[in-house]
């Protein structure tokens, strides 16, 4: 096998003696996977995070997505892949940057190094045949961007991944991201056993022969890296105390809403919701449940709408433009008081903006988007976790309340995997079936309760209850309303829920020291990378402490006292906002983060904000240099 | 074990209830007199008092326009939608209640237009429901703008100098989609023939497209007057399959036999012609239904906790 063996560059190989290998023993290590779209690093990424989950390791993982499903081949922008951080402790965000990269072309490679995705000394295998390819460009394409990474300290061993592969398979294309599965699983020496299930799941609608072809490969990698390479890393397991389950975000939410009894999703495709309704599909119809593909975006909120309407709440998933689309028919809901879950899994807009990237830019579409007064509830997970429990939530208050309750993810939550505890789960999750029973006479279909315009709703079926509900302004006998106190005692009846649902909510908790020189202010998916930021300030001796809030509307209380107790308060966001010092940037015409802009209609404080638009989760580097430069009378 | 038949248990058979046409009535409307809608609200009530459908299980879902304030005139429960969204919010109803009578009320720009990407799909979807598309060829509520009905050269407010277009044919896309199973036009104008026709669409187990000639005083009392007033301008298809209304034979002597089975003559009856053509132009009972196809057992609490107990083992640490 001399031909295969790694070649080092920049730091000496340590010798492969009788000790073995060299074994880097860290509290946490992030990996990237990263090969042309199709080559199916992101199945090697999703297994290898999958099963370090499985064994007890902290984990987050970050799917690296081309928009298109096969772009140019060895192409910077077409890169796909996925990083992995894994932990001894939890892992609460994808980090800053990647200790060890696998990359099946240089192209890939360089450009996460452009990216700044690797660390500084990280250890890099990457795939050599191109170094040796009979294509004159592509030799010089892999001399040229060694030249550039070989300037870096990186660690770079070239690996003969599709050589090795091809002793096993005709088409090394379709096999080697099990091969770099089986190094990884030497690497990080995870449990073999573990991954083949893994791998025979993956496969489990496919012949037996292939994922035994596909394990194949994957055990030859194993054996390749265990003769070839002079180093492993050991990121301590220690067994969580209590059981826990490995999900994506869209796996959660779909878990969360057969969780809370719903039995209709209705829905268009469209990225990244659509494997909500990939993941419910399957299941679906095994607990009584119907995933409806409907033929747009607009029909698939009214056959929630109709399906709430005529028994318990329904539910549809949809990404911004869905939303954008469904806006008139939410108004409905609101207007009609007929519950109804929206799941939106927020990407980069407007228009078709980032298909397959995070933003957090729906926001204040989903508060204010419909024309008129339109109150609903919008809540955040934060995490995976979150993502399971919030949708039991909303299924609740949609009913208890008559409304329509957002909830937002967004594309990193979606495909990123995390393990948490398992739930457990409550029957009273879940909604009771349809009451058919007579209508007491006189109840009218608004029977609003004057003080908190809560009323119960009766559904077709039940005699004595017969109504129409209407779009209208109308007034609690559903009867189109023509004088103008009517319009306005609707508006009141329709707004007060919310004020109500408020009264049951508690202040925030503060992260960190309940006053100081800056509070940030986050919501959504940003959670972790956000306080392991105010970690690092607090550790250069910064007075700063993070809040995330869940309830984005209602507001969740009190906020506007725990900001008088910090000199400042500041959004970061995956939004964008103008930037003070850019061309005719001023503080007065200075366009802010959608949460900065909320915050301050509420609570009349100058909330400040840091935010990006880059297409991917915040780092906690990078929010810390936000930090740094939004400390009052700091740097600046 | 609870089923979905629980909600079918509510069986009405042995009901000793009754209900007169006037317990199907609701608001007073407020259509212009005149105006075609009154004379298919009172067949519709007709129907609903023939068939004694109970008022809580019968349940009308319009968009918007004159013809959609419809379940506000009734007494049965009903949902005044937006415009041109009837249809998925009645497929909502249907899907989750097969156990409900399922009725869908729109306009021609409602159905036609803004509606028309649902229109499509619910004739695919074949949805037991009866579809009532009340074209007057014109936007009433609005005040008198073109559709996408209005015949060409009529003047609108949009259009002033007459519509540009030649107008779409409702029965010819409704008979070109895959799947149709029933598809019928009738004219307000003679109410024994629009309340043989939503009964025979009632009757139908799909989804039942009833186009129905509206005459709207106000902006297009031109469109059908010559009809109106010669019934030689009128062909009926009857068939013993067909419509029957025999009152009607003596005043409409233009009376050709139809097949509703044969979907290729249905279709080339729907081409236009120097007659308007009323009655059956196509049905099939057989198509298969999308609420039935999806039809799920209802799970207990408990099973499926068990169930999703058992899911979260393939993903357990």
């Amino acid at each position: 096998m001399s031909s295969s063996s790694p070649v080092v560059t920049k730091k000496a190989r340590a010798s492969k003696d009788a000790a073995g290998p060299v074994v880097i023993r860290v509290p946490e290590h992030t990996v990237e996977i990263v090969s042309d779209s199709g080559e199916g690093a992101q199945k090697c990424g999703q297994i290898f995070g999958q099963v370090s989950a499985k064994m007890g390791n902290g984990a987050w993982t970050v799917e690296i997505i081309p928009a298109e499903i096969q772009p140019p081949a060895r192409s910077g922008p077409g890169a796909s892949g996925n990083r992995i951080r894994i932990g001894t402790q939890p892992v609460t965000n994808w980090g800053d940057a990647a200790n060890l990269v696998v990359a099946f072309n240089e192209q890939a490679l360089l450009a996460r190094h452009e990216l700044e995705a690797l660390h500084e000394d990280a250890i890099v295998l990457v795939e050599n045949r191109w170094a040796t390819h009979d294509d004159d460009d592509i030799r010089r394409e892999w001399t040229t961007a060694m030249e550039v990474l070989g300037k870096q300290d990186y660690r770079i061993i070239p690996v003969p991944m599709e050589e090795q592969c091809l002793t096993v398979t005709d088409n090394p294309r379709r096999g080697k991201n099990m091969f770099v599965l089986g190094m990884l699983a030497w690497i990080y020496d995870r449990d073999i056993e573990l991954i083949r299930d893994a791998i025979r799941q993956s496969f489990r609608k496919k012949a037996e022969a292939v994922a035994r072809a596909n394990i194949e490969l994957m055990e030859l990698g194993y054996r390749w890296a265990e003769a070839n390479l002079d180093f492993r890393v050991e990121v301590p397991i220690e067994k969580p105390p209590t059981p826990m389950i490995v999900l994506n975000g869209n796996q959660a939410l779909a878990m969360g809403a057969v969780a809370a009894g719903m039995d209709l999703c209705a829905m268009y495709p469209i990225t990244p919701a659509t494997s909500v309704s990939h993941y419910l599909g399957e299941i679906f119809e095994d607990f009584g449940g119907i995933v409806h593909q409907a033929e747009d975006e607009i029909a698939a909120a009214g056959v929630a709408i109709g399906a709430s309407y005529a028994g318990k709440v329904a539910f549809t998933v949809t990404s911004g433009p869905g939303l954008a689309l469904k806006t008139e028919f939410i108004g409905l809901a609101t207007m009609t008081e007929v519950p109804l879950v929206v799941l939106d899994v927020q990407r980069g807009g407007p228009s078709t903006g980032l298909p397959t990237k995070v933003e957090q830019s729906d926001l204040l579409a989903a508060l204010y988007g419909q024309p008129g007064d339109a109150p609903k509830v919008v809540m955040a997970p934060a995490t995976i976790e979150e993502c399971f429990h919030m949708v039991v939530t909303a299924r609740r208050i949609a009913e208890l309340f008559r409304c329509v309750v957002m909830v937002l993810t967004d594309a990193n939550l979606a495909t990123g995997v995390q393990p948490f505890p398992r739930p457990q789960l409550d029957p009273r999750w879940q909604a009771a079936p349809p009451d058919l029973r007579p209508v007491p006479e006189g109840v009218k279909p608004y029977d609003w309760d004057p003080a908190s315009g809560l009323s119960r709703r009766f559904i077709p079926g039940q005699p004595g209850g017969m109504h129409t509900l209407t779009g209208l302004s109308h007034d609690e006998y559903s009867h189109v309303g023509y004088s103008p106190d009517v319009h306005e005692r609707g508006c009141a009846m329709r707004s007060r829920k919310l004020a109500v649902f408020q009264t049951t909510l508690k202040p925030p908790g503060v992260y960190g020291d309940t006053k100081g020189d800056l509070l940030v202010v986050g919501w959504g998916s940003t959670k972790g990378a956000i306080e392991e930021a105010v970690d690092r300030a607090r550790a250069r001796g910064l007075r700063v402490s993070s809040l995330h809030l869940r309830i984005l509307s209602p507001l969740e209380p009190g906020l506007k006292e725990i900001f008088s107790r910090f000199r400042k308060v500041a959004t970061v966001e995956i939004n964008y906002s103008d930037r003070l010092g850019d061309p005719y940037i001023t503080r007065e015409n200075r366009r802010l983060g959608q949460l900065a802009w909320l915050l301050r209609a509420h609570t009349l404080v100058d909330v400040d904000c840091w935010t990006r638009v880059p297409g991917q989760p915040l780092r906690p580097k990078g929010i810390l240099e936000g930090i740094e430069s939004m400390m009052p009378g700091g740097h600046a | 074990m609870e089923t979905s038949c629980s909600f079918l248990s509510c069986d009405h058979d042995d009901d000793e209830r009754s209900w007169t046409m006037e317990d199907y009535a609701g608001a007073i409307p407020r259509w212009c007199p005149g105006c075609g809608d009154h004379a298919i609200l009172a067949a519709v009530e007709r129907l609903l008092e023939t068939e004694q459908l109970p008022p809580e299980r019968t349940v009308f879902v319009s968009g918007i326009g004159c013809s959609s304030r419809f379940p506000h005139y009734l007494t049965t429960y009903g949902f005044h939608g937006i415009h041109g969204r009837a249809l998925p919010i009645a497929t909502g109803v249907k899907l989750r209640r097969p156990d409900l009578h399922v009725f869908a009320v729109m306009g021609d720009g409602d159905c036609c237009s803004i509606g028309a990407g649902h229109w499509i799909h619910a004739v695919r979807y074949n949805v037991d429901m009866v579809a009532l598309m009340l074209d007057n060829g014109i936007y009433g509520l609005t005040k008198n703008q073109t559709s996408p009905t209005t015949p060409q050269g009529h003047p609108s407010n949009t259009q002033p100098k007459g519509s540009h277009l030649m107008p779409l044919n409702p029965l010819s896309a409704t008979l070109g989609v895959s799947n149709a199973s029933f598809v019928a036009q009738t004219a307000d104008w003679m109410p024994a023939h629009v309340y043989a026709t939503i009964a025979a669409a009632f009757r139908h187990r799909g989804f039942s497209f009833v186009r129905i000639l509206q005459r709207c005083p106000q902006y297009t009392d031109d469109l059908f007057q010559e009809a109106v007033r010669n019934p030689n301008l009128v062909e009926m298809l009857v068939h013993p399959d067909g419509v029957d209304a025999p009152e009607l034979e003596k005043i409409f002597k233009n009376r050709r036999v139809h097949d509703p089975k044969d979907l290729d003559m249905g279709r080339h009856l729907a081409e236009p012609f120097d007659r308007i053509r009323l009655g059956i132009f196509f049905r099939d009972e057989s198509r298969q239904r999308y609420e039935e196809l999806r039809h799920q057992r209802i799970h207990t609490a408990q099973e499926r906790i068990d169930r999703l107990n058992e899911e979260f083992e393939k993903y357990a640490v």
